[in-house]
This record gives C-alpha cells, sequence and structure tokens, in this order.
C-alpha cells in the first residue's frame, strides 16, 4: 500500500521539536528527548471515517492510518481487536453503573497488550532492513517478540531479568529465540541493552524503533472508544511500568478527538502501579514532577517492576493533564483483585490486572470515581503466565474415587442444604 | 583517569570514540573536563542551569548516580561513568 507512506512524515523531538527522519532514530541528539512519530492529520482526516475503520477486518489494522508502517503489514495483522466486556456482575459488586474491561489478557498471539506495539514494531523492523529484532523486557514484551520475529521468519534476541515467572521465560523459548537471563533487574538489563543496541545493528523494539513502537499502543485506546460506540468513557485505570501506554491511551483519545470520530470530551487517566515499585505513583503524591527511581523493586508484580520508568514524566502530565490519579497497591491487594476479577466476570488477569483492579476499588472509594459514571479498566495480560502469585490458593483440594456413593457423601458433607440438587 | 562511555548520539563530538578519558573529581567536573576536550558536549548533556537532562540516566560504575549525591558524586581513580539515554520498555 503505497498510499500509507503520506500519511507519516518522520520523526520530531517531543521536547525540542528537532526533525529528524523517519529511521531508526530513538532520542534527540541535542536534548535526549524521546521521539515521537508526526502524522499529516489533515491528510488522515480526509482518508479516515467511522464507516470506514468499520468495514475493515476487525484487527488493531483497522486504524493504520494513525500506525506507522509505510507498506503492506506483513506480521501480526490479526493483532488487537480484542473484546471490551461490560462487567455487569464486577459494576454490581461495586455498587457502579457502567464498567468495562478491555480485554488484552486474549490479545493474539502471546495474550498480553505488547502485541500491539511488536507487531508495528517488527513491520517497521522490517521496512529499515532489520535481520534481527530484540527487546529487553520484563516478560511480555520478549514473548511477543520471541513469537512475531518466528512468524516473520526474522531471528531474535531477548533479554530479561534471570527470575522471572516460569511461564514467561517458556512463552519466549518455546518460538526459538535466544533468551538470555540477566542476573540484575530489569532496569540493569535495560541498560545492558543499551550498551549492546550501540554496538549491534539489531532492531531493539523498545530502543531504536521506540518512537515505532510506542504507537502501537495506541490502538487500545482506539479499540476502547470504537467499542464503546465512539465515545470516551469517564473514566479509564491503566497500569504503568515505563510509563508509556497510559500516555498513548491519551494520545489515542486526542487522535480520534481531532480527527472528529468521538465528540470532544475528556477521560480523566489514572495510572496504577505496584506499592512497592511506585516511582510514578510516589512523585504524583509528592505533587513533585521529580521522579525518584527505585533500585531494588520488590513485588510479585514482576511486568510493572521497572525502577526507572522512561516515560514517567509524561506518565505523570497524562495523569495531572486529565484530572486522574496515581493509585499504588500492595501485593495482597494484587491477588485479591485477580480473584475478584476472575469469580466476578470469569477473567483471569495476571498481575498487573490485579493491581488495576485493586487500583479502581481505591478510586471507588475515595469518591473519585463516582457510581453513575463509567469506568473502563485495561487488563493487559494472561493469568497463566504469571501463576507462581498465586502459589498455595488454588490448589486440587478434593478428590474421590469414580464413585456416585463417594460423590454423595461428599455433597452431603459440603453442601447439606441440598441447594445442588 | 576516570573512563567515560559516550552514547551513540554523542560520538560524532567525540571523534567516534565510545569510551574516553577525564579528569575530575566529582561527576560535575568530569562534565567540565569534557567539555574542554570536546567543544559542546556539555550543552549536550546538561540544561542551560547545569542540570543533567530530564531523559539522561548517568551510572557510576553500576549505580544510578540519582542513588549518590547526584553531579556532586564524588569519584575514585579507576572509576568508570556511564552516560545511557532513558530506555522505554516492559
Amino acid at each position: 500500500m503505497v498510499e500509507q507512506r503520506r500519511f507519516f512524515s518522520g520523526l520530531k523531538c517531543r521536547e525540542c521539536g528537532r526533525p529528524y527522519p523517519g529511521k531508526a532514530l530513538y532520542v534527540c541528539e541535542y536534548c535526549f528527548g524521546p521521539l515521537e512519530v508526526e502524522y499529516d492529520y489533515a491528510l488522515i482526516g480526509d482518508s479516515l471515517s467511522r464507516e470506514k475503520i468499520e468495514a475493515r477486518r476487525k484487527s488493531m489494522w483497522r486504524y493504520r492510518e494513525l500506525l506507522p508502517v509505510a507498506g503492506d503489514i506483513s506480521v501480526g495483522a490479526d493483532v488487537g481487536f480484542t473484546p471490551l466486556v461490560r462487567a455487569k456482575r464486577l459494576a454490581a459488586e461495586w455498587g457502579v453503573r457502567e464498567v468495562w474491561l478491555k480485554n488484552d489478557s486474549v490479545n493474539f498471539p502471546t495474550l498480553s497488550f505488547k502485541d500491539r506495539v511488536v507487531s508495528v514494531a517488527v513491520n517497521r523492523a522490517r521496512e529499515l532492513g532489520f535481520k534481527v529484532i530484540s527487546c529487553a523486557s520484563t516478560g511480555n514484551l520478549a514473548n511477543s517478540v520471541a513469537a512475531q520475529s518466528a512468524s516473520a521468519g526474522m531471528q531474535s534476541f531477548v533479554f530479561i531479568p534471570h527470575d522471572l515467572e516460569d511461564g514467561k521465560i517458556l512463552c519466549s523459548s518455546i518460538y526459538g529465540t535466544k533468551v538470555v537471563g540477566i542476573r540484575g533487574t530489569y532496569d540493569q538489563v535495560n541498560r545492558l541493552c543499551a550498551e549492546i543496541a550501540g554496538r549491534y545493528g539489531w532492531g531493539f523494539v523498545n530502543i531504536n524503533l521506540r518512537p515505532y513502537y510506542a504507537e502501537g499502543s495506541k490502538s487500545m485506546g482506539f479499540e476502547i472508544a470504537e467499542q464503546l460506540g465512539w465515545r470516551i468513557p469517564d473514566h479509564v485505570v491503566v497500569p504503568m511500568a515505563g510509563g508509556s501506554l497510559i500516555t498513548k491511551v491519551d494520545k489515542a483519545f486526542d487522535e480520534f478527538a481531532k480527527l472528529g470520530l468521538v465528540p470532544h470530551k475528556t477521560a480523566k487517566i489514572h495510572g496504577a502501579q505496584a506499592q512497592n515499585c511506585a516511582p510514578i505513583v510516589n512523585a504524583f503524591r509528592a505533587g513533585s514532577d521529580v521522579v525518584r527511581p527505585i533500585a531494588e523493586p520488590n513485588t510479585i508484580v514482576k511486568s510493572l517492576a521497572i525502577g526507572n520508568p522512561a516515560d514517567a514524566h509524561y506518565a505523570l502530565q497524562t495523569i495531572s493533564g486529565s484530572g486522574g490519579s496515581g493509585v499504588a497497591a500492595s501485593d495482597a491487594e494484587t491477588i485479591a483483585g485477580i480473584e475478584l476479577l476472575a469469580r466476578t466476570e470469569g477473567v483471569f488477569a495476571e498481575t498487573a490486572g490485579g493491581v488495576v483492579v485493586a487500583a479502581a476499588i481505591k478510586l471507588l472509594a475515595s469518591g473519585q470515581v463516582k457510581p453513575d459514571e463509567s469506568l473502563v479498566l485495561c487488563i493487559t495480560g494472561n493469568g497463566l503466565k504469571t501463576k507462581e502469585a498465586l502459589h498455595g490458593r488454588h490448589e486440587l483440594k478434593t478428590t474421590i474415587k469414580p464413585s456416585l456413593a463417594e460423590f454423595e457423601s461428599l455433597i452431603e458433607t459440603e453442601s447439606p442444604t441440598k441447594e445442588w440438587k | 583517569m576516570i573512563n567515560v562511555r559516550i552514547p551513540t548520539p554523542l560520538r560524532t563530538l567525540t571523534r567516534d570514540q565510545e569510551v574516553v578519558s577525564a579528569t575530575g573529581t566529582t561527576v560535575s567536573e568530569i562534565i567540565d573536563d569534557l567539555q574542554s576536550n570536546y567543544p559542546g558536549i556539555k550543552e549536550r548533556i546538561c540544561t542551560g542551569n547545569g542540570e543533567l537532562h530530564r531523559f539522561l540516566n548517568v551510572y557510576l560504575n553500576d549505580e544510578d548516580i540519582r542513588f549518590r549525591d547526584g553531579t556532586a558524586t564524588a569519584l575514585n581513580a579507576g572509576d568508570e561513568l556511564s552516560i545511557i539515554p532513558a530506555i522505554a520498555g516492559g
């Protein structure tokens, strides 16, 4: 599709505005500000309409004018357009009118929102001529890099903290990628990868491909707005690790409003972190724009255990600018959140999803979300990948012989009121 | 002498050298010494008021200098400083 090339022109420094070509560049040479993709919104506005989007295939690529890939989509064409579930039983439990789950725990192919960013990054990496794809990851990103590189027939290397959950390691290695465990924190993995990226000519999705990769997260916001019937909700709760997703959900709503696809109405965007690794929430609470990194994150929420979030500054701007809030959840609250979501809605989220549910409970308790408002929870990953967090809580407790008599005696013991009969 | 690892975007100023040496007893002094040998580098690392750019991380050996005394962090001979742009991820 030659037409697409015209919709984005190149990159621009988010801090000082200097222009850069649309290559594998990620920081401004002058002020080290992050580079962002520049779009021609006038042209996109002429081309894109609700009808045109609705007629397209149900994937994130139905918004392709707003995603930075120039040619045809050669990998990840089915990523995205995950269910937006009306959570009636959870809403009833909380006494709220309208709760929705944006359920990326069933995203394709690797069951997390990272499939969105990697799909953009791998397509763009191919266009830029890379042969090897790589990343630093807390797990989900590595899974998606491994799977989508495999389906693209490209070689990949993924770098992770060595002590990740078994599911996160298996879900990378199964795809034939080279998994390198680093004996250190995620931030140390990241630092090493910055040095590797400077020496090897690889496409690191979260480093030299970052401007393209990060844009993929917008599709979560686009889908929320479209699936709500082309409207922006009153509140969205987004988990924060590096802090990029929250800024891109906000950007997605802004772009849809700018293009006239939704009525101009702002959502309050709330960021959620794990209590023992909450540098962005800490800064929000202190009313400061200086983010103090966390040297040794200690939480069961490993996917959010980033002590030095690159986009913290912009995440804070998004929260404050939208009238949202920063909320932290303890490990116990996170587990309770995972179990509540499963019990009420049949959705098994990973630990980051438990953090989001716990954060929503706090926002309701403090009155920041009112019972008559609409609330969307971003569920970004799947519980099967973080089973360790629930260790010992859901083991098989009841076994019997294959005998009706044993079953009858069991049901008498467990449920003497005969409610089962 | 302190070895300083230079990130790719600044290597045009260091004649493509990945590691350069500098003298000084604090991070600030090292930055000033770099400036005298590689003119223009200080304004790329620091804002107008001498603070490090927000999106730049500086490590003394393996530790972020924000966990020490920032640009006032004291250095010893043989230390290595690394200048690394902030990295996204997850």
